[in-house]
């Protein structure tokens, strides 16, 4: 303090007094009037919303409702955040085709520009899991086994060791995880999709969720995945290999054995 | 046909050969054996070019499979083990795997294809029949084996000594006795292993996935977390004992949707915790659906609702699913407030 008091009298003291003035002045009305920038500049993203609006009446109010809050046939979507549009309907699985135990995957309808404008329109209405941005679902340079150890933590018990899939109960079933888009994991991860139950990233960090994508990249993806045993059968484990066993390599078996026991050509036909 | 074609065999019953029954006649004898055909030459037996062709037919399998041996060797040899080739119904298989199993495989049928080629086309097939013989001993040797045991008996005075008999009778039946004995080493018994898991009042629910202490904001409402007692580490010796008794799921349901007040009141503002053990086997369970508040167990498809204490809604478990009591300590973490209440997994003998 002492320091600084002696120099109050240097030459360039008015000068810093005035910078300083002029920064907490600054700083106040951006921390005061943050409301307007917003409106102004926010301009497009509001166009977007609106348009998310209109599409959003068209092909979903139906089930969810004029205004998201849901209805007897579908369920809010207040607060289930722009990642939950983006995965729904990316995957085709919205627009629901018909009610059951489960809405399956599908040709999708919507292009990235209206998924875009719809899940800007269900962001607005209450916040949720925010759609990943490239850095956060890019696998590239994640710890593959560390990834395996943490699906056979929290995913293989439904979708099996390689993300196979497997069955519920009433109908319901855990979906086969071929070839699945790394966005639309991490986002089925990030929202929980029908009856998934959600991992968010307060109890599975970006990190682990990209080292999953990376180990699911490995074991389940048709172009690279490679299956130094033979043929994998399904993956599916015992079952289709019991099953494999019991047809080819006994009815093979049971080929062999007729013809070591069938009668030899005769030189003459009796 | 009259009843003179009858052959007078001796084991037709008598009335079959009744003439004044009237009956239609009985053709003879319906169980006959008919012998065996004659035997038929094959044309190896017959051809002798034929015969040539077979004996090359086996050499071309023999020596099929003595390639296919030194097909194993050198690929053995040439590949390397973590070579992928694409082959077209099994998909991308290791080259060297591939290689060892087909070599292997070609070189055992072609030495068995050959050898029942060569048994079927040129070695002797003429029919053989072995006759039976009756399994009954002959009368003299029956009365010798039991002429020679009274004979044994009489000898060995074992009727007459009865100290000696009776104290062979003692010895041996106390014999067994060491065996018995010995059935007391195995063990211990478990005691109160079964009742009993690592968790502890005060204990922290450690994440397991990042191994840090659990906040309640952590855990929003549709998630799944799975968690172990504070303390515990991977490396510990007992390691999987342990966490096969004391491994957690931990969800989050809106109170209002609990349906169980004893399950509220062990929740944290909705937060339950059970037991990730099957009560039918033991089997992990962890296939939760959200929606539902319904647990599946892979293993024999028991169903419990976490909504409503863990009950068992289907399948073949006994008991409602442990739940863990918890609360939030000072800090803010979740922690336990003690062990879980009843054993957890499968029943056993001494539970009740």
């Amino acid at each position: 303090m002492k320091k600084l008091s002696a120099r109050r009298r240097h030459p360039l003291a008015a000068v810093v007094v005035l910078l300083f003035a002029l920064a907490v002045t600054g700083g106040l009305y951006a921390a005061f009037a943050p409301a307007d920038k917003a409106k102004a500049d926010d301009s497009a993203q509001s166009l977007t919303i609106e348009e998310g609006k209109k599409l959003y009446a068209v092909g979903c109010a139906t089930c969810h409702g004029t205004g998201g809050q849901g209805s007897t046939d579908g369920p809010s979507l207040v607060g289930v955040g722009s990642a939950a549009v983006d995965f729904q309907v990316s995957t085709g699985r919205m627009p629901a085709q018909q009610p059951g135990a489960q809405v399956p995957k599908k040709k999708r309808i919507y292009s990235d520009a209206d998924i875009e404008k719809l899940s800007a329109y269900i962001a607005s209405l209450g916040p949720g899991p925010v759609t990943p941005t490239k850095e956060q679902y890019n696998p590239e340079g994640a710890d593959i086994a560390k990834g395996g150890e943490l699906f056979r933590t929290n995913c293989a018990q439904c979708h099996n060791f390689t993300g196979k899939g497997g069955a519920l109960s009433n109908g319901k079933y855990a979906p086969p995880l071929d070839d699945v888009d790394p966005k639309q994991i991490y986002e089925a991860m990030q929202t929980g999709p029908q009856n998934m139950p959600s991992f968010p990233d307060t109890t599975m960090p970006t990190k682990e969720k990209q080292d999953i994508i990376a180990y699911l990249g490995e074991v389940n993806n048709s172009d690279k995945t490679s299956t130094p045993g033979g043929m994998e059968l399904g993956g599916l484990g015992p079952v289709t290999e019991g099953l494999f066993g019991w047809i080819f390599g006994l009815g093979a078996l049971i080929v062999v054995t007729i013809w070591v026991a069938a009668r030899t050509a005769k030189a003459k036909k009796s | 046909m009259s009843t003179q074609d009858i052959p007078e065999e001796e084991n037709l019953p008598a009335e079959q050969g009744a003439k004044d029954s009237g009956e239609v006649a009985v053709p003879a004898d319906p169980f006959a054996d008919p012998g065996v055909p004659p035997h038929e030459l094959r044309i190896q037996d017959i051809d002798d070019k034929a015969a040539r062709h077979s004996e090359r037919v086996v050499a071309t399998l023999f020596t099929v499979s003595m390639l296919a041996t030194v097909g194993f060797i050198a690929s053995f040899a040439a590949l390397s083990v973590d070579k992928i080739i694409y082959v077209f119904p099994l998909g991308h298989v290791s080259a060297l795997n591939f290689a060892l199993g087909l070599c292997l495989a070609v070189a055992l049928f072609s030495i068995g294809a050959g050898a029942v080629h060569w048994a079927r086309t040129l070695m002797s097939d003429h029919e053989i029949v072995q006759e039976r013989h009756p399994i009954e001993a002959t009368p003299e040797a029956r009365a010798q084996v039991f002429k020679d045991w009274q004979d044994g008996v009489a000898d060995s005075s074992f009727g007459r000594r009865k100290l000696a008999r009776n104290t062979l009778f003692g010895a041996l039946a106390l014999v067994p006795l060491s065996g018995i004995v010995l059935l007391r080493d195995l063990g211990p018994m478990p005691e109160d292993k079964l009742r009993h898991t690592k968790w502890a009042k005060g204990k922290r629910l450690m994440n397991q996935n990042t191994m840090q202490p659990l906040r309640p904001e952590d855990i929003p409402v549709g998630s799944l977390t799975f968690a172990m007692p504070e303390g515990m580490s991977e490396h510990d010796h007992d390691f999987q004992n342990q966490i096969a008794k004391a491994a957690l799921m931990i969800v989050r349901i809106k109170p209002e949707d609990i349906k169980d007040k004893r399950s509220l009141d062990w929740s944290h503002h909705g937060i339950v915790a059970y037991s990730k053990i099957c009560t039918h086997v033991g089997c992990p369970i962890s296939l939760y659906e959200q929606q539902t508040h319904h647990v599946l167990c892979p293993c024999h498809q028991s169903t419990f609702d976490l909504a409503d204490g863990g009950r068992v809604i289907f399948g073949p478990a006994g008991h409602a699913l442990p739940q863990l009591e918890i609360s939030v300590n000072a800090q803010g973490y979740l922690e336990a407030k003690g062990d879980f209440a009843e054993p957890v997994g499968p029943a056993f003998w001494e539970r009740g």
